[in-house]
């Protein structure tokens, strides 16, 4: 059985000018994330990108309980989810855990590292005493004095690591990362990784990884999904995602991962044409304005999803 | 595009003879319930006119804080203990708040790591962009134009509309490009821009990265870009200074500290980059050891423990910038004439 069985997951979020769009009768909201679904297996690695805006840190928003889905389903550990009350999610949060997306922001800035390590014990109920906090610090390579220090007294890195040490604080059988390295150096990201990797590997917890960076995601993730205005356009094993990719916003993207050598000539694939928005989609394919093999079809028909050997995408053409 | 990014490389050494900025000798500590930290050592680098300066190193090397000293946005428990950073006859360093007021969005401007650091959560998007630009002497209507216009630029979708949305409504990407067209509205000579592409995916990165490009040859301002992406360093920068530990350990041009690194620290981090990684692992490489503790930086080489070269001299002798090559300069004792490299 599935740790996480997600099945057309739809997610919409309120207008901005509700009165503006009444008066035009248009809807006032819109879907962010329209029909995603997934599975993942204990110990696998989801990775999750795609364009910036895409529902990426929704779709994680919504899978641990703090917004709510507007169709489909979430089923974690063998229950329905999508529906779960607020001491159901007591009991979820215990098993799920997040790292936020933004570093320092994401710590509440009049606490001191010990509290912050601590504070998932604290509101379990579990000792959370200093040995606790050392250890949990000694976990994430953080030395035993910045137990005392507040957030905005580190670096952006140090701050990640906190982040991790108070997802890992619970033992849980699901993590979800946003951007879990953004701003770490080459060395530090390869310590979170590793240290993600090892525990793991350890405890057999599940990771879903949203990342921009497609390096990592190379090295680390079993699977990918790659998103494009609240849909996932195409999915499959990492490997054969970026040894072939079929749709051709996976294309583009892969190669617009810069290579760290200033003498590298690149092929890019330029994307024309106005940048997409939920709220106002393209008819047809939603990649077709900006894609440089569209053809005529692709503007009047909307490609469904197509599986073939363990890989799937959205697109009539594929490449 | 790259190409044309590698092009306007020149070969010149990077003391440029007319820099915009230059830091000199500039120490910052940080005074904590636990001791003094002493955050920056003894800096020196100078920002080119017209060029893209990239800076990279270990987390909490000190990048930021280098950042915030050029912008007087140090936190309040910080001080200069020494140096200056002088831009046009001012000592940036020593400069009254009154004084920074009138600099900061005219001649300097500053995207942040995190977004919301610069955005006021509740104000409005379109109200913020319009505030900024309380200088232009220009009516509200031609503002709120200028604003959709720079949206527009940094490829936000339904620019117009965004201008009533507040922060929280966007997505992270989406709050970090409001952010650089804000930086960007102000026209300012040096912009510094603190990993202004982590929060971004690789197409719009590259996008930012090739604005930044033409922005900073339409206008000639100089950039000062700091980064962990070391693809995103070697594709938009044309020198580099390298920190480590509160130092900066080696300069140069891009080009030389890519493909000769000089300090084995830029070695051993270049060596960690997962995209120099063809084969795919789950164990990824990284650089045994931690930072040293910033209370008592240590005689020597600050990355004496953790290097794999390191010798009896490293440990008594403070290493100082020694030139490793044409345009380019390390601190390591290695690069010394006198010590014998075999
Ligand atoms: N609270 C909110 N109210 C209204 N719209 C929202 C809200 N939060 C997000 N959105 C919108 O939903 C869409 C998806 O946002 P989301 O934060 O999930 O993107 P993302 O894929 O995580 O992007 P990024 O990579 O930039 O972090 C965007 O169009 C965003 O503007
Ligand atoms: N206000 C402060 N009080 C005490 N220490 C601080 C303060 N701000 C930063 N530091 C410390 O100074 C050092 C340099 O921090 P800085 O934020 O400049 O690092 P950085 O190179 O930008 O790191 P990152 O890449 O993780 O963002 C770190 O050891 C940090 O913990
Ligand atoms: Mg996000
Ligand atoms: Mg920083």
């Amino acid at each position: 059985m599935s740790l996480l069985e997600v099945t057309d997951l739809r997610i919409r979020y309120a207008r901005q000018g509700r009165l503006k769009a009444a008066l035009r009768r248009e809807s006032h909201d819109f879907e962010a994330v329209c029909g995603v679904s997934f599975t993942l297996e204990p110990g696998q690695t989801l990775g999750l990108v795609g364009e910036s805006g895409s529902g990426k840190s929704t779709i994680a928003r919504t899978l641990i309980g703090l917004k709510k889905s507007s169709g489909g389903s979430i089923r974690f550990d063998g229950a329905e989810i999508s529906q779960a009350s607020g001491r159901d999610w007591a009991r979820l949060r215990r098993e799920m855990s997040m790292m936020w997306q933004d570093p320092v922001g994401s710590l509440s800035p009049r606490l001191t590292v010990k509290s912050l390590v601590t504070e998932p014990l604290r509101i379990n109920g579990l000792p959370a005493g200093r040995t606790e906090a050392e250890r949990l610090l000694g976990l994430v390579g953080l030395p035993a004095e910045f137990a005392t220090r507040y957030p905005h007294q580190l670096s952006g890195g140090q701050a990640r690591r906190v982040g991790v040490a108070r997802a890992l604080a619970l033992d849980p059988k699901l993590l979800i990362a946003d951007e879990p390295t953004a701003g770490l150096d080459m060395s530090v990201q390869g310590e979170v990784l590793n240290l993600l990797a090892e525990v793991q590997a350890r405890s057999g917890v599940a990771i879903v990884i949203i990342t921009h960076n497609l390096n990592l995601v190379r090295h680390v993730t079993d699977q990918m999904a790659i998103m494009y205005l609240g849909r996932f356009v195409e999915q499959g094993p990492t490997e054969q995602v970026f040894a072939h990719p079929r749709h051709p916003y996976t294309k583009a993207l892969l190669a617009a991962n810069p290579e760290p050598d200033p003498e590298a000539r690149h092929e890019r694939v330029a994307l024309s044409g106005e940048v997409p928005s939920p709220v106002n989609r393209p008819s047809g394919c939603d990649f077709h304005p900006r894609c440089p093999w569209a053809r005529e079809a692709c503007a009047a028909k909307e490609p469904g999803w197509t599986e073939e050997s363990g890989r799937g995408h959205r697109c009539l053409f594929p490449l | 595009m790259a190409s044309a990014a590698v092009s306007h490389r020149t070969a010149e050494a990077p003391q440029t003879a007319d820099p915009l900025v230059s830091v000199e000798g500039l120490s910052v500590d940080f005074a904590t319930p636990r001791g003094t930290i002493h955050a920056l050592r003894d800096i020196s680098l100078e920002v080119p006119k017209g060029k893209v300066l990239g800076l990279v190193g270990e987390s909490g090397c000190g990048k930021s804080t280098l950042a915030y000293s050029m912008i007087g946005l140090l936190a309040e428990n910080a001080r200069v203990a020494g140096g200056a950073i002088r831009m046009g006859g001012q000592d940036l360093a020593h400069l009254k708040p009154k004084a920074w007021r009138d600099l900061r969005g005219t001649r300097i401007a500053m995207i942040f790591q995190d977004p919301m650091t610069s955005l006021n959560p509740v104000t409005t998007i379109g109200k913020q962009m319009i505030d900024i630009q309380y200088r232009e002497p220009i009516s509200r209507s031609e503002k709120r134009a200028r604003a959709i216009e720079f949206l527009e630029q940094v490829q936000l979708p339904d620019a117009a509309a965004k201008l009533d949305v507040y922060p929280h409504q966007l997505s992270g990407g989406m709050r970090q490009r409001v952010c650089i067209a804000m930086a960007l509205l102000t026209r300012p000579d040096l912009l510094i821009a603190d990993e202004p592409t982590t929060a971004l995916d690789a197409t719009l990165e590259l996008q930012i990265v090739t604005l930044l490009r033409e922005l900073q040859e339409t206008f000639g301002c100089s950039v000062l870009f700091v980064s962990h992406h070391l693809g995103t360093v070697a594709e938009l920068c044309d020198e580099v200074a390298v920190m480590y530990a509160g130092e900066v350990v080696e300069r140069g041009h891009v080009r030389e500290v890519f493909h000769a690194p000089r300090h084995p620290y830029t070695q051993a981090l270049f060596d960690c980059d997962p995209a120099r990684i063809r084969q795919a692992t789950r164990q990824l490489p990284t650089i045994p050891g931690t930072l040293p503790d910033l209370r008592q930086p240590p005689a020597g080489c600050a990355f004496r423990a953790r290097c794999s070269k390191a010798f009896g001299r490293c440990a008594a002798e403070h290493p100082p910038l020694h030139a490793a090559g044409p345009g380019q300069v390390a601190r390591c004792h290695l690069n010394d004439p006198a010590e014998d490299v075999a």
